[in-house]
């Protein structure tokens, strides 16, 4: 794909379209002329990718929708109907299952990439929070759609997260009625379960991306360095230290897709259960209201939260406390107070708080999967909560009185 | 390198790219166009039926239900299949060239056994089921009528045989379904004996 | 900065993803009880043992479990054998290759003879792992307060009888007092043979390995052409992958 010149070439096709729709201009707005630093690094694949997982869930959650049941009767059935005697469907599905996993192992990279380089300082604010509300609204997907398969795991999980919102003071009974639109866990709510997990949001998660896009290429990328490339132009009005995105993030995605292709690949043709992490034992029963599994740790990429809700031994707390640690992220552009964006010429303070940030969360996401049984880890998930709460509290002191290098004007 | 080299093999590899990627799409999508054929659950409950035809008079007539087709099995009197040889000039399609069956049906009486008629009952012309009308020279089909299959919807006629008359609105005969015998009373509807099934 | 980026890019992520899959597939699976958990190797491309665990299992298991999900016409595909010999040996009440594993008995009759109806084996592998069942299998024991007088170390309390009781014989749970951790508890050590049954120890321990590996095969028919599949498609992209890196290496000349 050639960059054409100007905007109205008028031969052809392409001119007859650039006349009523801006075909061209978007394509160079957006494409062949829009400009990234030149010295993206590993760090800055994870948001194609997650277009890319976006794109497998959807299609993949088109062909499966044809298929599945969302009736309490039936639906168990209908996901090994689509399993066994569906062509290919045993295909379809694993991608969707293990689809929904990497969804969140790229958008937790993506995350700790915009916290890496700043991405979410001024004036990248609203970029990041556009972008926090699709985690939100992609975890609200996820459980939605771990519901569907009417397991043993599907149940129990629905009926523990549903009796979170219990926790509501003051409406919280009358809340989880209305949720479950039956006095327990029925047909009903598997069915608005599904309209939910098939329409609604999945729309809403579009569009939230189409905005992130829109915001990103307003303000611009920003690259591991943390400088404005806009600043600084040639006599044409290119960014000297930018490089259009196609053809040179287009081909070096390319490979990264592969690359993530070749990973998505080897989880669903060799390990698509991945071990329980990403389709449980237990879901392979069918639900059943009179008995709760021996126990039941949600998947894998809620376990943080989850171990956060264990280890406070008060219901109202435990739920605060989970949905704190989420506006917690929301917050960040305004705690960290230190006007160098990028890791690279950031204090110490910041390294280390960082560092104590992810162990955390990976601790807590690793105490999330253990069986409730044993104290220590019990009070290890407390220590964990401290620290990952102190990251935030903290960060306005910390970030105040950091001692930066100097920024570099050009990149390195 | 020259810069004529570079700017070939940069174009060599964006074509081995782009076919590899294509390639790769094509063989991406078929697994999901494949899964709109017949499931196995439609294959099992779309599998040949047996029909017992013990028990089926001469002039009498079953209806069975094959992959949600009605398909009528006739146990023709020797009476019908005189009459089929004597309206053979009035028929649009009378070798049944044009139309569905089967190769061991493609015969005058479209028929395995002359007196057992397996036939698709759904007419060729836009898909009504056609009612059976073996009495001779009624009131509303004329005095010529010597009994056969009328399509009620836009007034098709077919022989004995199933075999379309000349000028009515159905272009073919009515289809034959694979079937073959599997005992003397037995008759398999849904698999052939050959090739064509 | 760009060279550890680099070096991160396409050298570290392989390596981890694939340490990652290793760990992830040696999990055991869910697990009741606390009785002995040997490993076992189950080779579900086995057609010799799939078709005697088959046998085995349409002997043994199918007059009270039925397999609901798995279609015999799959099972001669996978058993490598023809619908015929299918049909005319392992399938007792289903008339037609398509149908399913299903039973006889009514549920309303099972859960008065058991207390509970027992459970569709379609997915059982999956959800108990292939060394949770071989290890139950061979983990009965006498026990008079049953009902059926047969208790199970992994499953304790178990409403099934042990169907193979007379190919295995009666043993007995061992148990030693130790101190664990300064308590002194009771440990299981071992299973001690009463009385013989038709088949040596060993003899059995194939018998249940031809069943759990057939039950792997019920639970995910499709495994064995899964990983097949998997090895082209990884093939596959790896080629497509060194063409896009080379095309990426050629037009990032222009860059440095």
């Amino acid at each position: 794909m050639s960059s054409t010149s100007g905007e109205n070439t008028g031969g052809g096709l392409i001119g007859w379209i650039d006349a009523r729709f801006p075909l061209t201009k978007l394509m160079k707005e957006h494409i062949t002329e829009y400009y990234a630093p030149r010295n993206f690094n590993f760090w800055y694949v994870f948001g194609v990718l997650a277009l890319v997982v976006l794109v497998i869930q959807l299609v993949t959650g088109i062909f499966l929708t044809m298929y599945y049941q969302p009736s309490a009767e039936e639906a168990f059935a209908s996901v090994e109907f689509i399993m066994r005697d569906v062509e290919w469907g045993w295909l379809i599905r694993y991608m969707h299952s293990t689809g929904a996993s990497f969804f969140f192992i790229v958008v937790y990279l993506h995350m700790f990439r915009g916290m890496m380089y700043g991405s979410y300082k001024p004036p990248r604010e609203l970029l990041w929070i556009i972008g926090m509300l699709i985690y939100v609204v992609l975890m609200a997907e996820a459980f939605l759609g771990y519901v569907l398969p009417w397991g043993q795991m599907s149940y129990w999980g629905a009926q523990v997260i549903i009796s979170l919102f219990g926790a509501v003071p003051g409406i919280g009974d009358a809340l989880v009625e209305w949720i479950r639109g039956d006095y327990f866990i029925s047909g009903a709510t598997l069915n608005r379960f599904f309209a939910l997990h098939v329409i609604a949001v999945p729309l809403a998660l579009l569009l939230l991306v189409v905005l992130h896009i829109m915001a990103l290429h307003e303000v611009g990328s920003l690259g591991p360095d943390g400088i404005e490339i806009k600043e600084r132009k040639d006599a044409s009005g290119k960014p000297l230290d930018g490089i259009a995105f196609h053809p040179y993030y287009t081909s070096k995605d390319l490979v990264a897709i592969i690359v993530f292709l070749i990973a998505f690949s080897a989880v669903v043709f060799f390990a698509p259960q991945f071990g329980g992490l990403f389709l449980k034992p237990a879901n392979f029963e069918p639900a059943n209201m009179l008995k709760t599994p021996d126990y039941i740790p949600p998947v894998w990429y809620f376990t943080p939260y989850y171990a956060m809700l264990r280890a406070v031994p008060s219901k109202g707390l435990g739920a605060l406390l989970m949905l704190l640690a989420i506006v917690a992220l929301f917050l960040l552009p305004w705690l960290d107070r230190c006007r160098v964006r990028s890791i690279r010429y950031r204090g110490w303070e910041f390294k280390v708080a960082l560092g104590v940030f992810v162990v955390s969360f990976i601790a807590l996401g690793w105490l999330g999967l253990q069986p409730a049984t044993e104290a220590i880890y019990i009070y290890a998930a407390r220590f964990f909560t401290a620290l990952y709460f102190a990251f935030f509290i903290f960060m306005p002191l910390y970030t105040a009185r950091e001692r930066t290098r100097p920024v570099p004007e050009r990149l390195t | 390198m020259s810069e004529e080299a570079g700017l070939s093999r940069r174009h060599f590899l964006t074509v081995a790219t782009t076919v590899t990627g294509a390639v790769g799409l094509g063989f991406a999508a078929a697994p999901f166009v494949a899964s709109f054929r017949p499931s196995a659950r439609a294959r099992a409950l779309g599998a040949p039926v047996e029909v017992d035809i013990s028990k089926l008079e001469p002039g009498a007539m079953v209806r069975v239900n094959w992959r949600g087709q009605p398909v009528w099995v006739l146990r023709r009197t020797e009476g019908m299949l005189e009459v089929l040889e004597q309206q053979r000039v009035a028929l649009a399609d009378p070798e049944s060239r044009r139309s569905d069956q089967p190769d061991d049906t493609r015969n005058p009486l479209r028929s395995i056994r002359p007196e057992i008629l397996v036939m698709v009952g759904i007419c060729t012309h836009l898909g009504c089921a056609p009612i059976e009308r073996f009495d001779v020279s009624p009131a509303d089909l004329g005095p010529d009528w010597r009994g056969g299959f009328y399509c009620p919807c836009h007034g098709s006629r077919f022989d004995l045989s199933g075999r379309v008359f000349a000028n009515q609105p159905a272009p073919t005969n009515l289809p034959i379904p694979p079937h073959r015998f599997l005992t003397d009373t037995l008759v398999l509807i849904g698999e052939g004996t050959g090739a064509s099934a | 900065m760009m060279v550890r980026g680099k070096l991160l890019n396409f050298r570290v992520l392989p390596v981890v993803l694939i340490t990652l899959l290793v760990l992830a597939h040696g999990r055991p699976a869910l697990s009741a009880g606390y009785g002995p958990m040997e490993p076992v190797s189950i080779d579900v491309s086995n057609t010799a043992a799939l078709q005697r665990g088959a046998r085995n299992f349409v002997n043994y298991c199918m007059g009270c479990h039925s397999a609901e999900f798995m279609r015999f016409n799959r099972l001669a595909e996978g058993l490598q054998l023809t619908e015929v010999q299918v049909m005319e040996n392992l399938a007792f009440t289903a008339e037609r290759p398509h149908d399913t594993m299903q039973i006889a008995m009514r549920m309303s009759d099972a859960e008065r003879w058991f207390g509970q109806p027992p459970p569709d084996l379609s997915l059982i592998a999956r959800v108990r792992g292939t060394t949770w069942l071989y290890n139950f299998l061979r983990s009965y024991y006498p026990d008079e307060s049953r009902p059926t007088g047969m208790n199970n170390l992994n499953l304790t309390g178990t409403s099934m009888p042990h169907v193979l009781w007379e190919l295995q014989g009666e043993q007995r749970p061992v148990f030693e007092t130790r101190g664990v951790g300064g308590v002194e508890r009771e440990v299981f050590v071992g299973f001690e043979q009463v009385s013989p049954g038709l088949l040596t120890p060993e003899e059995y321990d194939a018998f249940v390995r031809d069943i759990v590996t057939f039950l792997s095969f019920v639970g995910e028919p499709i495994q064995l052409e899964r990983q097949r599949l998997g090895v082209i498609v990884i093939a596959f992209l790896l080629v497509f992958g060194l063409f896009a890196w080379l095309l990426q290496q050629e037009i990032w000349k222009d860059v440095k």
